[in-house]
């Protein structure tokens, strides 16, 4: 069999862009959501709508910015707004349609830590902390979760409770995972194409369960690919630049 | 009170003293590296540091020794990965010990609120459930709504003792204009007792637009005047992020020889901004 022409990164962000329906007021993090977000944007969801917690409301950036609150989203917003508004008048209120989050662990049900690891007090690795992530978990609508799979990441018992969450689907570098209708356990819902079920079992800490019908996602188009590889290059392009300042005297 | 026009130097050794509690905020955009870095040349000590985002220049403050405590909602390098001299700093106590006050964004917006309003806390929907609720009790409590009974959360406001932005234009009068992100900057700057701005440019008169976010000049203690003052986040209109810088900064701050050499050479090895800005080859 010859290796696949995409890698599992791509093959992530493409099924995650799969998911945002156009029209829909999207809550986006950085990185990996952020591709996923504009990868829709530029094809099948013109109309998406992205909010980055910077306070850029309708943000349309031709490059992925490197920060949640580069000049290029600023530029690009149908508005900027001060950031409390952000939370209280657009996410509180209830005027966010899908919360996209990462982090450094999560759980069966979809809870995440991006904290610490190890105790609070005397922690072995701080992580970031919470920035917006319990309340986009809180109060959008609906809450993707993005993270390469691992069995060290995906853990039986979180370090910390950073977001509680309770995730509509969980897109991992392997497969999509949904929760089970009646306890809300992510379960294996679907694989990416040429990916072993066994594969992600063994790539997670707690004992997965595999929905009845496994479903199979189709592989990257050759258009969502050169989009979304474009977009990338353009990205690495413009933050490679240094930055020369004019000092006026 | 009039606002003064001070020189970078005189600006901090007059406002800001030992053991205040001091924020100096700006959303990713306008962050007052300048000011910061002023405050690592005149070896300020046990400050409290607020920013929703310690960004690289909190980075370099705890490094430098700086800060007794954090209070804080992300504490990464944006894009990037870890802030290494705030990790070391809660995890090795180096070069002392850092108490953290942690939040979500949400709940420092909230905590700034209420200070720049005169209330003694805000509240919000939100922290049920989290970790933060629990291992900061200090900061965090649960209120009953008197009209409904609804759980609320409560925290207490946030009163820097002095708060410090970037800004783009400030006129002769000490007026100050901010364009583009501004994140919670408006409402760091009205809780303050007392504000400095630092700016990149004084000219005549602002051209500023009617809903513009203007600071008038009688809330605003002191201005200095400092080209690139933010580098090297942004300043709409001046400069961009160097975003190359950020993912440089991963490896000089990674280990604490690295980053102390580097801090002698282009920080306390410069008198100003100007010659910091030229030192690492940010000038034209």
């Amino acid at each position: 069999m010859t290796a696949p022409a995409w890698t599992p990164d791509e093959m992530m962000t493409v099924a995650a862009a799969r998911r945002l329906r156009d029209g829909a007021v999207c809550f986006v993090g950085i990185g990996l959501p952020s591709a996923a977000c504009n990868l829709a944007r530029m094809t099948h969801a013109p109309e998406l709508v992205l909010i980055y917690e910077s306070g850029t409301v309708g943000a349309r950036p031709t490059v992925l910015p490197l920060s949640i609150g580069d000049g290029e989203l600023a530029e690009t917003a149908r508005s900027v707004i001060p950031l409390p508004e952000i939370f209280t008048q657009y996410l509180q209120r209830g005027r966010v349609d899908i919360g996209f989050l990462g982090a450094a662990q999560i759980d069966r049900f979809g809870n995440l830590n991006s904290t610490v690891i190890g105790p609070y007090a005397q922690p072995t690795v701080r992580l970031p902390g919470a920035g917006g992530a319990p309340e986009i978990a809180a109060h959008a609508r609906e809450v993707l979760v993005v993270m390469k799979q691992s069995a060290r990441t995906f853990v039986e018992q979180l370090d910390f409770c950073t977001t509680p969450a309770r995730p509509s689907a969980l897109i991992t570098d392997l497969g999509v995972f949904e929760p089970d209708p009646a306890t809300r356990e992510l379960c294996l819902s679907a694989v990416f194409d040429g990916v072993a079920k066994e594969d992600v079992v063994a790539a997670c800490g707690w004992p997965l369960r595999i929905a009845d019908r496994l479903g199979t996602i189709a592989p990257p188009t050759a258009d969502e690919l050169e989009i979304l590889r474009d977009l990338q290059a353009r990205t690495r392009d413009a933050h490679a630049a240094r930055v020369r300042i004019r000092l006026p005297f | 009170m009039t606002t003064e026009f001070l020189s970078l130097r005189d600006a901090m050794a007059t406002h800001v003293r030992d053991g205040m509690t001091v924020a100096l905020e700006g959303f990713t955009h306008l962050i007052p590296f300048a000011a910061g870095q002023e405050l690592i040349r005149q070896q300020r000590r046990d400050l409290t540091l607020v920013r929703m985002t310690p960004d690289l220049i909190y980075d370099q403050m705890v490094g430098m020794g700086c800060a007794k405590s954090l209070v804080f909602s992300w504490g990464g390098n944006p894009g990037v990965g870890s802030l290494h001299r705030l990790r070391d700093a809660i995890e090795h106590q180096w070069p002392n010990a850092l108490t953290i006050d942690e939040h979500s964004h949400a709940g420092m917006a909230v905590r700034y609120s209420a200070g720049a309003s005169g209330l003694p806390f805000g509240i919000l929907k939100g922290y049920t459930g989290t970790g933060l609720a629990v291992e900061n009790r200090a900061h965090v409590a649960t209120i009953a709504c008197p009209f409904t009974g609804e759980n609320l959360t409560a925290l207490p406001a946030i009163t820097p003792d002095v708060t410090v932005l970037h800004a783009q234009q400030a006129d002769g009068a000490g007026n100050v204009l901010l364009r583009g992100i501004v994140g919670a900057s408006r409402e760091a700057a009205m809780a303050a007792r007392c504000l400095v701005v630092t700016v990149e440019e004084v000219v005549e008169e602002l051209d500023a637009p009617m809903n513009a976010f203007v600071i008038p000049a009688w809330q605003v203690h002191a201005i200095a005047e400092v080209p690139g003052g933010a580098y090297p986040s942004y300043a709409l209109g001046f400069y961009s992020r160097d975003n190359a810088f950020y993912q440089a900064w991963d490896e000089i701050a990674r280990s604490r020889s690295d980053f102390l050499a580097w801090m002698e050479r282009h920080v306390l090895g410069t008198v100003d901004h100007t010659e910091f800005l030229c030192s690492v080859g940010a000038a034209e």
